[in-house]
């Protein structure tokens, strides 16, 4: 298949469809709407279904009806929504279901603003939900690596028995560019779901599908559990993206539609003489902390930006032990910085040349 | 000897955790023994609520999913939708139903889910211990409404067999009562019907059914069968009040 020009929210769609996800269960909320357009526009020609629910919450639940079932599904919002479905997520975790679940980014808090934001990220990695949980958090960067990713979630929530959320912002759900499906790699030997409820048919005993054990015991042991998956998933998936890293004497750590303007900054530093480089994580959890920590030995110096008023350089500040300086740059509320304000910034921290 | 009763095959052979007098444990036996005679139980899942019946994924032999305080006929719509050959149902009572969840039950009634509501109308909150629910009775009294439900502060009950019975999705709406012998007949025969209705794709079916809580009433069981008799069939009346079904 060549390639085809696609909106980031569209890209994403075709992918799920692509990875055998024929059901779709959403709510509109701008700017991720065109997930559920297109899924509407699409889902009847492929046998699938999408189906509009009365609210954010709903949606989660039908996710998680689904999911419990050994269906692929998938759903999307955007940041209030995203809040919305934090009760349903948790159970979703509480119950080791495999789902995806996209949000698309916009500012708050609050009702906030309809523009391009990364404030999310404290929900997305911390606590998306109550309880002791964690999600697998993918961040894309690019259009095609909206498609790449959202097929890869798939399999990791199969695999792992986990819901990956996918974060990407209004921009890069916005945007045009190039995709070519062709690139996207399938992970094999997926297990199989025997553990769904969808009827036993009399020829095994009944599954249960529940995240409740009222004995303290029981509970720890389920918890502790899945700690030892995300264990497991910490040692195997870590992912991130190094560019001109290796003589850096100051390193940027940017994910998301930022590391883009991030690299744009690394470039004209560059051109300048200025030993910068980027980090750009594409798993937001679990962090690329280690390759951090081994950046810390020959980096003098680190700055995260992003756009929200400083999120994730906190996991920069744990991953290196505060052992140098982390400077930050954001704008939050929907604006976007540009590469002359990183390299200004570049610049004023002082990078050896 | 021959066998004149015995447990249905799907349900479970573990002890409840109900009080003396509840009449879960009588609804729970109706919805296994249908599903026996419909001969659905392998094909049947179904969603347990937040409330008094949270572990009635372990009393049926299907399988079982439990659910978030009022999702039920959310995830339900979700599996259904995914797997419209299996028999989907829930099994709810009335602050799960009628109030945190008034959202998702009005929609499976307005999409005509195929998929069926067992739900259980006490007048109160049973596991959290009896406090004012939607379908609490003015004047009736809770932990939560200790001088008695007041219109001008609660406000007024939910009916719900009433409320579903204006969505056109619906399919089969029907309110019975346990608290006779001639009243778990009827019930039977309704959820039976309801479980039909879904087998042949009519839309939602909901059974209410008027239940006891002796315990949080501060009755004995006789006590609260004629509680059921005398002061909520008044307020709730038995009947259908939708059916399209057409048998």
């Amino acid at each position: 298949m060549a390639k085809v020009l696609m909106k980031g929210n569209e890209a994403i769609a075709e992918a799920a469809i692509k990875a055998g996800c024929l059901h779709y269960f959403g709510y509109p909320i701008t700017p991720q709407t065109e997930i559920a357009e297109y899924m509407a526009k699409r889902m009847p020609k492929v046998g699938g279904l999408c189906l509009q629910a009365e609210s954010e919450v709903a949606a989660i639940n039908m996710i998680y009806g689904a999911a419990s079932s050994g269906t692929r599904c998938m759903t999307s919002s955007s940041s209030p929504g995203i809040s919305l479905k934090s009760e349903g997520i948790s159970y979703i975790v509480g119950c080791d279901l495999p789902c995806v679940i996209l949000n698309v980014q916009r500012g708050g808090p609050g009702l906030g603003g309809i523009q391009p934001s990364q404030a999310d990220y404290y929900q997305a990695t911390k606590a998306l939900g109550h309880g002791d949980m964690h999600l697998f958090v993918l961040a894309p960067s690019s259009v095609q690596e909206m498609a790449e990713l959202t097929s890869e979630a798939f399999d990791i929530a199969d695999t792992y028995r986990i819901p990956v959320l996918i974060l990407a912002d209004g921009a890069l759900g916005q945007m045009m560019e190039p995709v070519d499906f062709d690139l996207i790699k399938k992970r094999e030997d997926i297990p199989e779901k025997d553990w769904a409820a969808c009827g036993h048919e009399g020829k095994r005993k009944k599954n249960i599908i529940t995240s409740l054990f009222l004995n303290p015991e029981e509970l720890e042991n389920s918890v502790l559990a899945r700690y030892e998956k995300y264990k497991k998933i910490d040692e195997n998936e870590v992912r991130y993206e190094k560019f001109m890293t290796d003589d850096a004497d100051i390193v940027i750590v940017a994910y998301g539609i930022t590391s883009r303007i991030c690299k744009s900054a690394v470039t004209a530093a560059r051109a300048k003489g200025i030993k910068v480089g980027l980090l750009r994580p594409i798993t937001l959890s679990p962090f690329p902390s280690d390759e951090l920590k081994k950046l810390s030995q020959t980096a003098s110096k680190f700055l995260t930006v992003e756009l929200n008023m400083g999120q994730m350089i906190t996991d920069v500040k744990l991953a290196i032990e505060c052992s140098k300086p982390v400077e930050f740059l954001g704008r939050t509320g929907g604006s976007i910085m540009t590469v002359d304000d990183v390299l200004a910034k570049i610049e004023e921290m002082g990078g050896n040349k | 000897m021959s066998v004149v009763f015995k447990k249905p095959n799907a349900m479970s052979d573990v002890p409840m955790h109900y009080c003396p007098g509840c009449t879960h444990g009588i609804v729970h036996r109706l919805v296994a023994e249908v599903l026996d005679e419909l001969g659905i139980e392998g094909k049947t899942v179904g969603v347990a609520p937040v409330g008094c019946a949270v572990f009635a994924y372990n009393y049926f032999e299907c399988d079982m999913i439990e659910a978030a305080h009022g999702r039920a006929p959310a995830v339900a719509t979700g599996v259904k939708r995914t797997h419209p050959d299996n028999v989907v149902f829930t099994y709810q009572g009335d602050g799960d139903l009628a109030a945190i969840g008034t959202a998702e039950t009005v929609h499976v009634g307005a999409r005509g889910e195929n998929i069926t509501i067992i739900f259980i109308n006490n007048t109160n909150y049973g596991m959290t211990g009896g406090q004012m629910a939607p379908t609490t009775m003015l004047g009736q009294v809770t932990t939560t409404s200790p001088y008695g439900r007041d219109q001008n502060i609660q406000g007024h009950p939910v009916h719900v067999c009433e409320l579903m019975s204006t969505l056109d999705g619906v399919a089969y709406a029907e309110r019975v009562a346990v608290n006779d012998v001639k009243g778990v007949r009827a019930t039977k025969k309704a959820i039976k019907k309801a479980f039909q209705a879904q087998i042949d794709k009519k839309g939602l079916s909901i059974v209410e059914v008027l239940s006891t809580c002796p315990t949080n009433w501060g009755l004995s069981p006789v006590e609260a069968l004629k509680f059921v008799e005398e002061k909520m069939k008044p307020i709730y009346p038995l009947g259908v009040y939708k059916d399209t079904t057409g048998y």
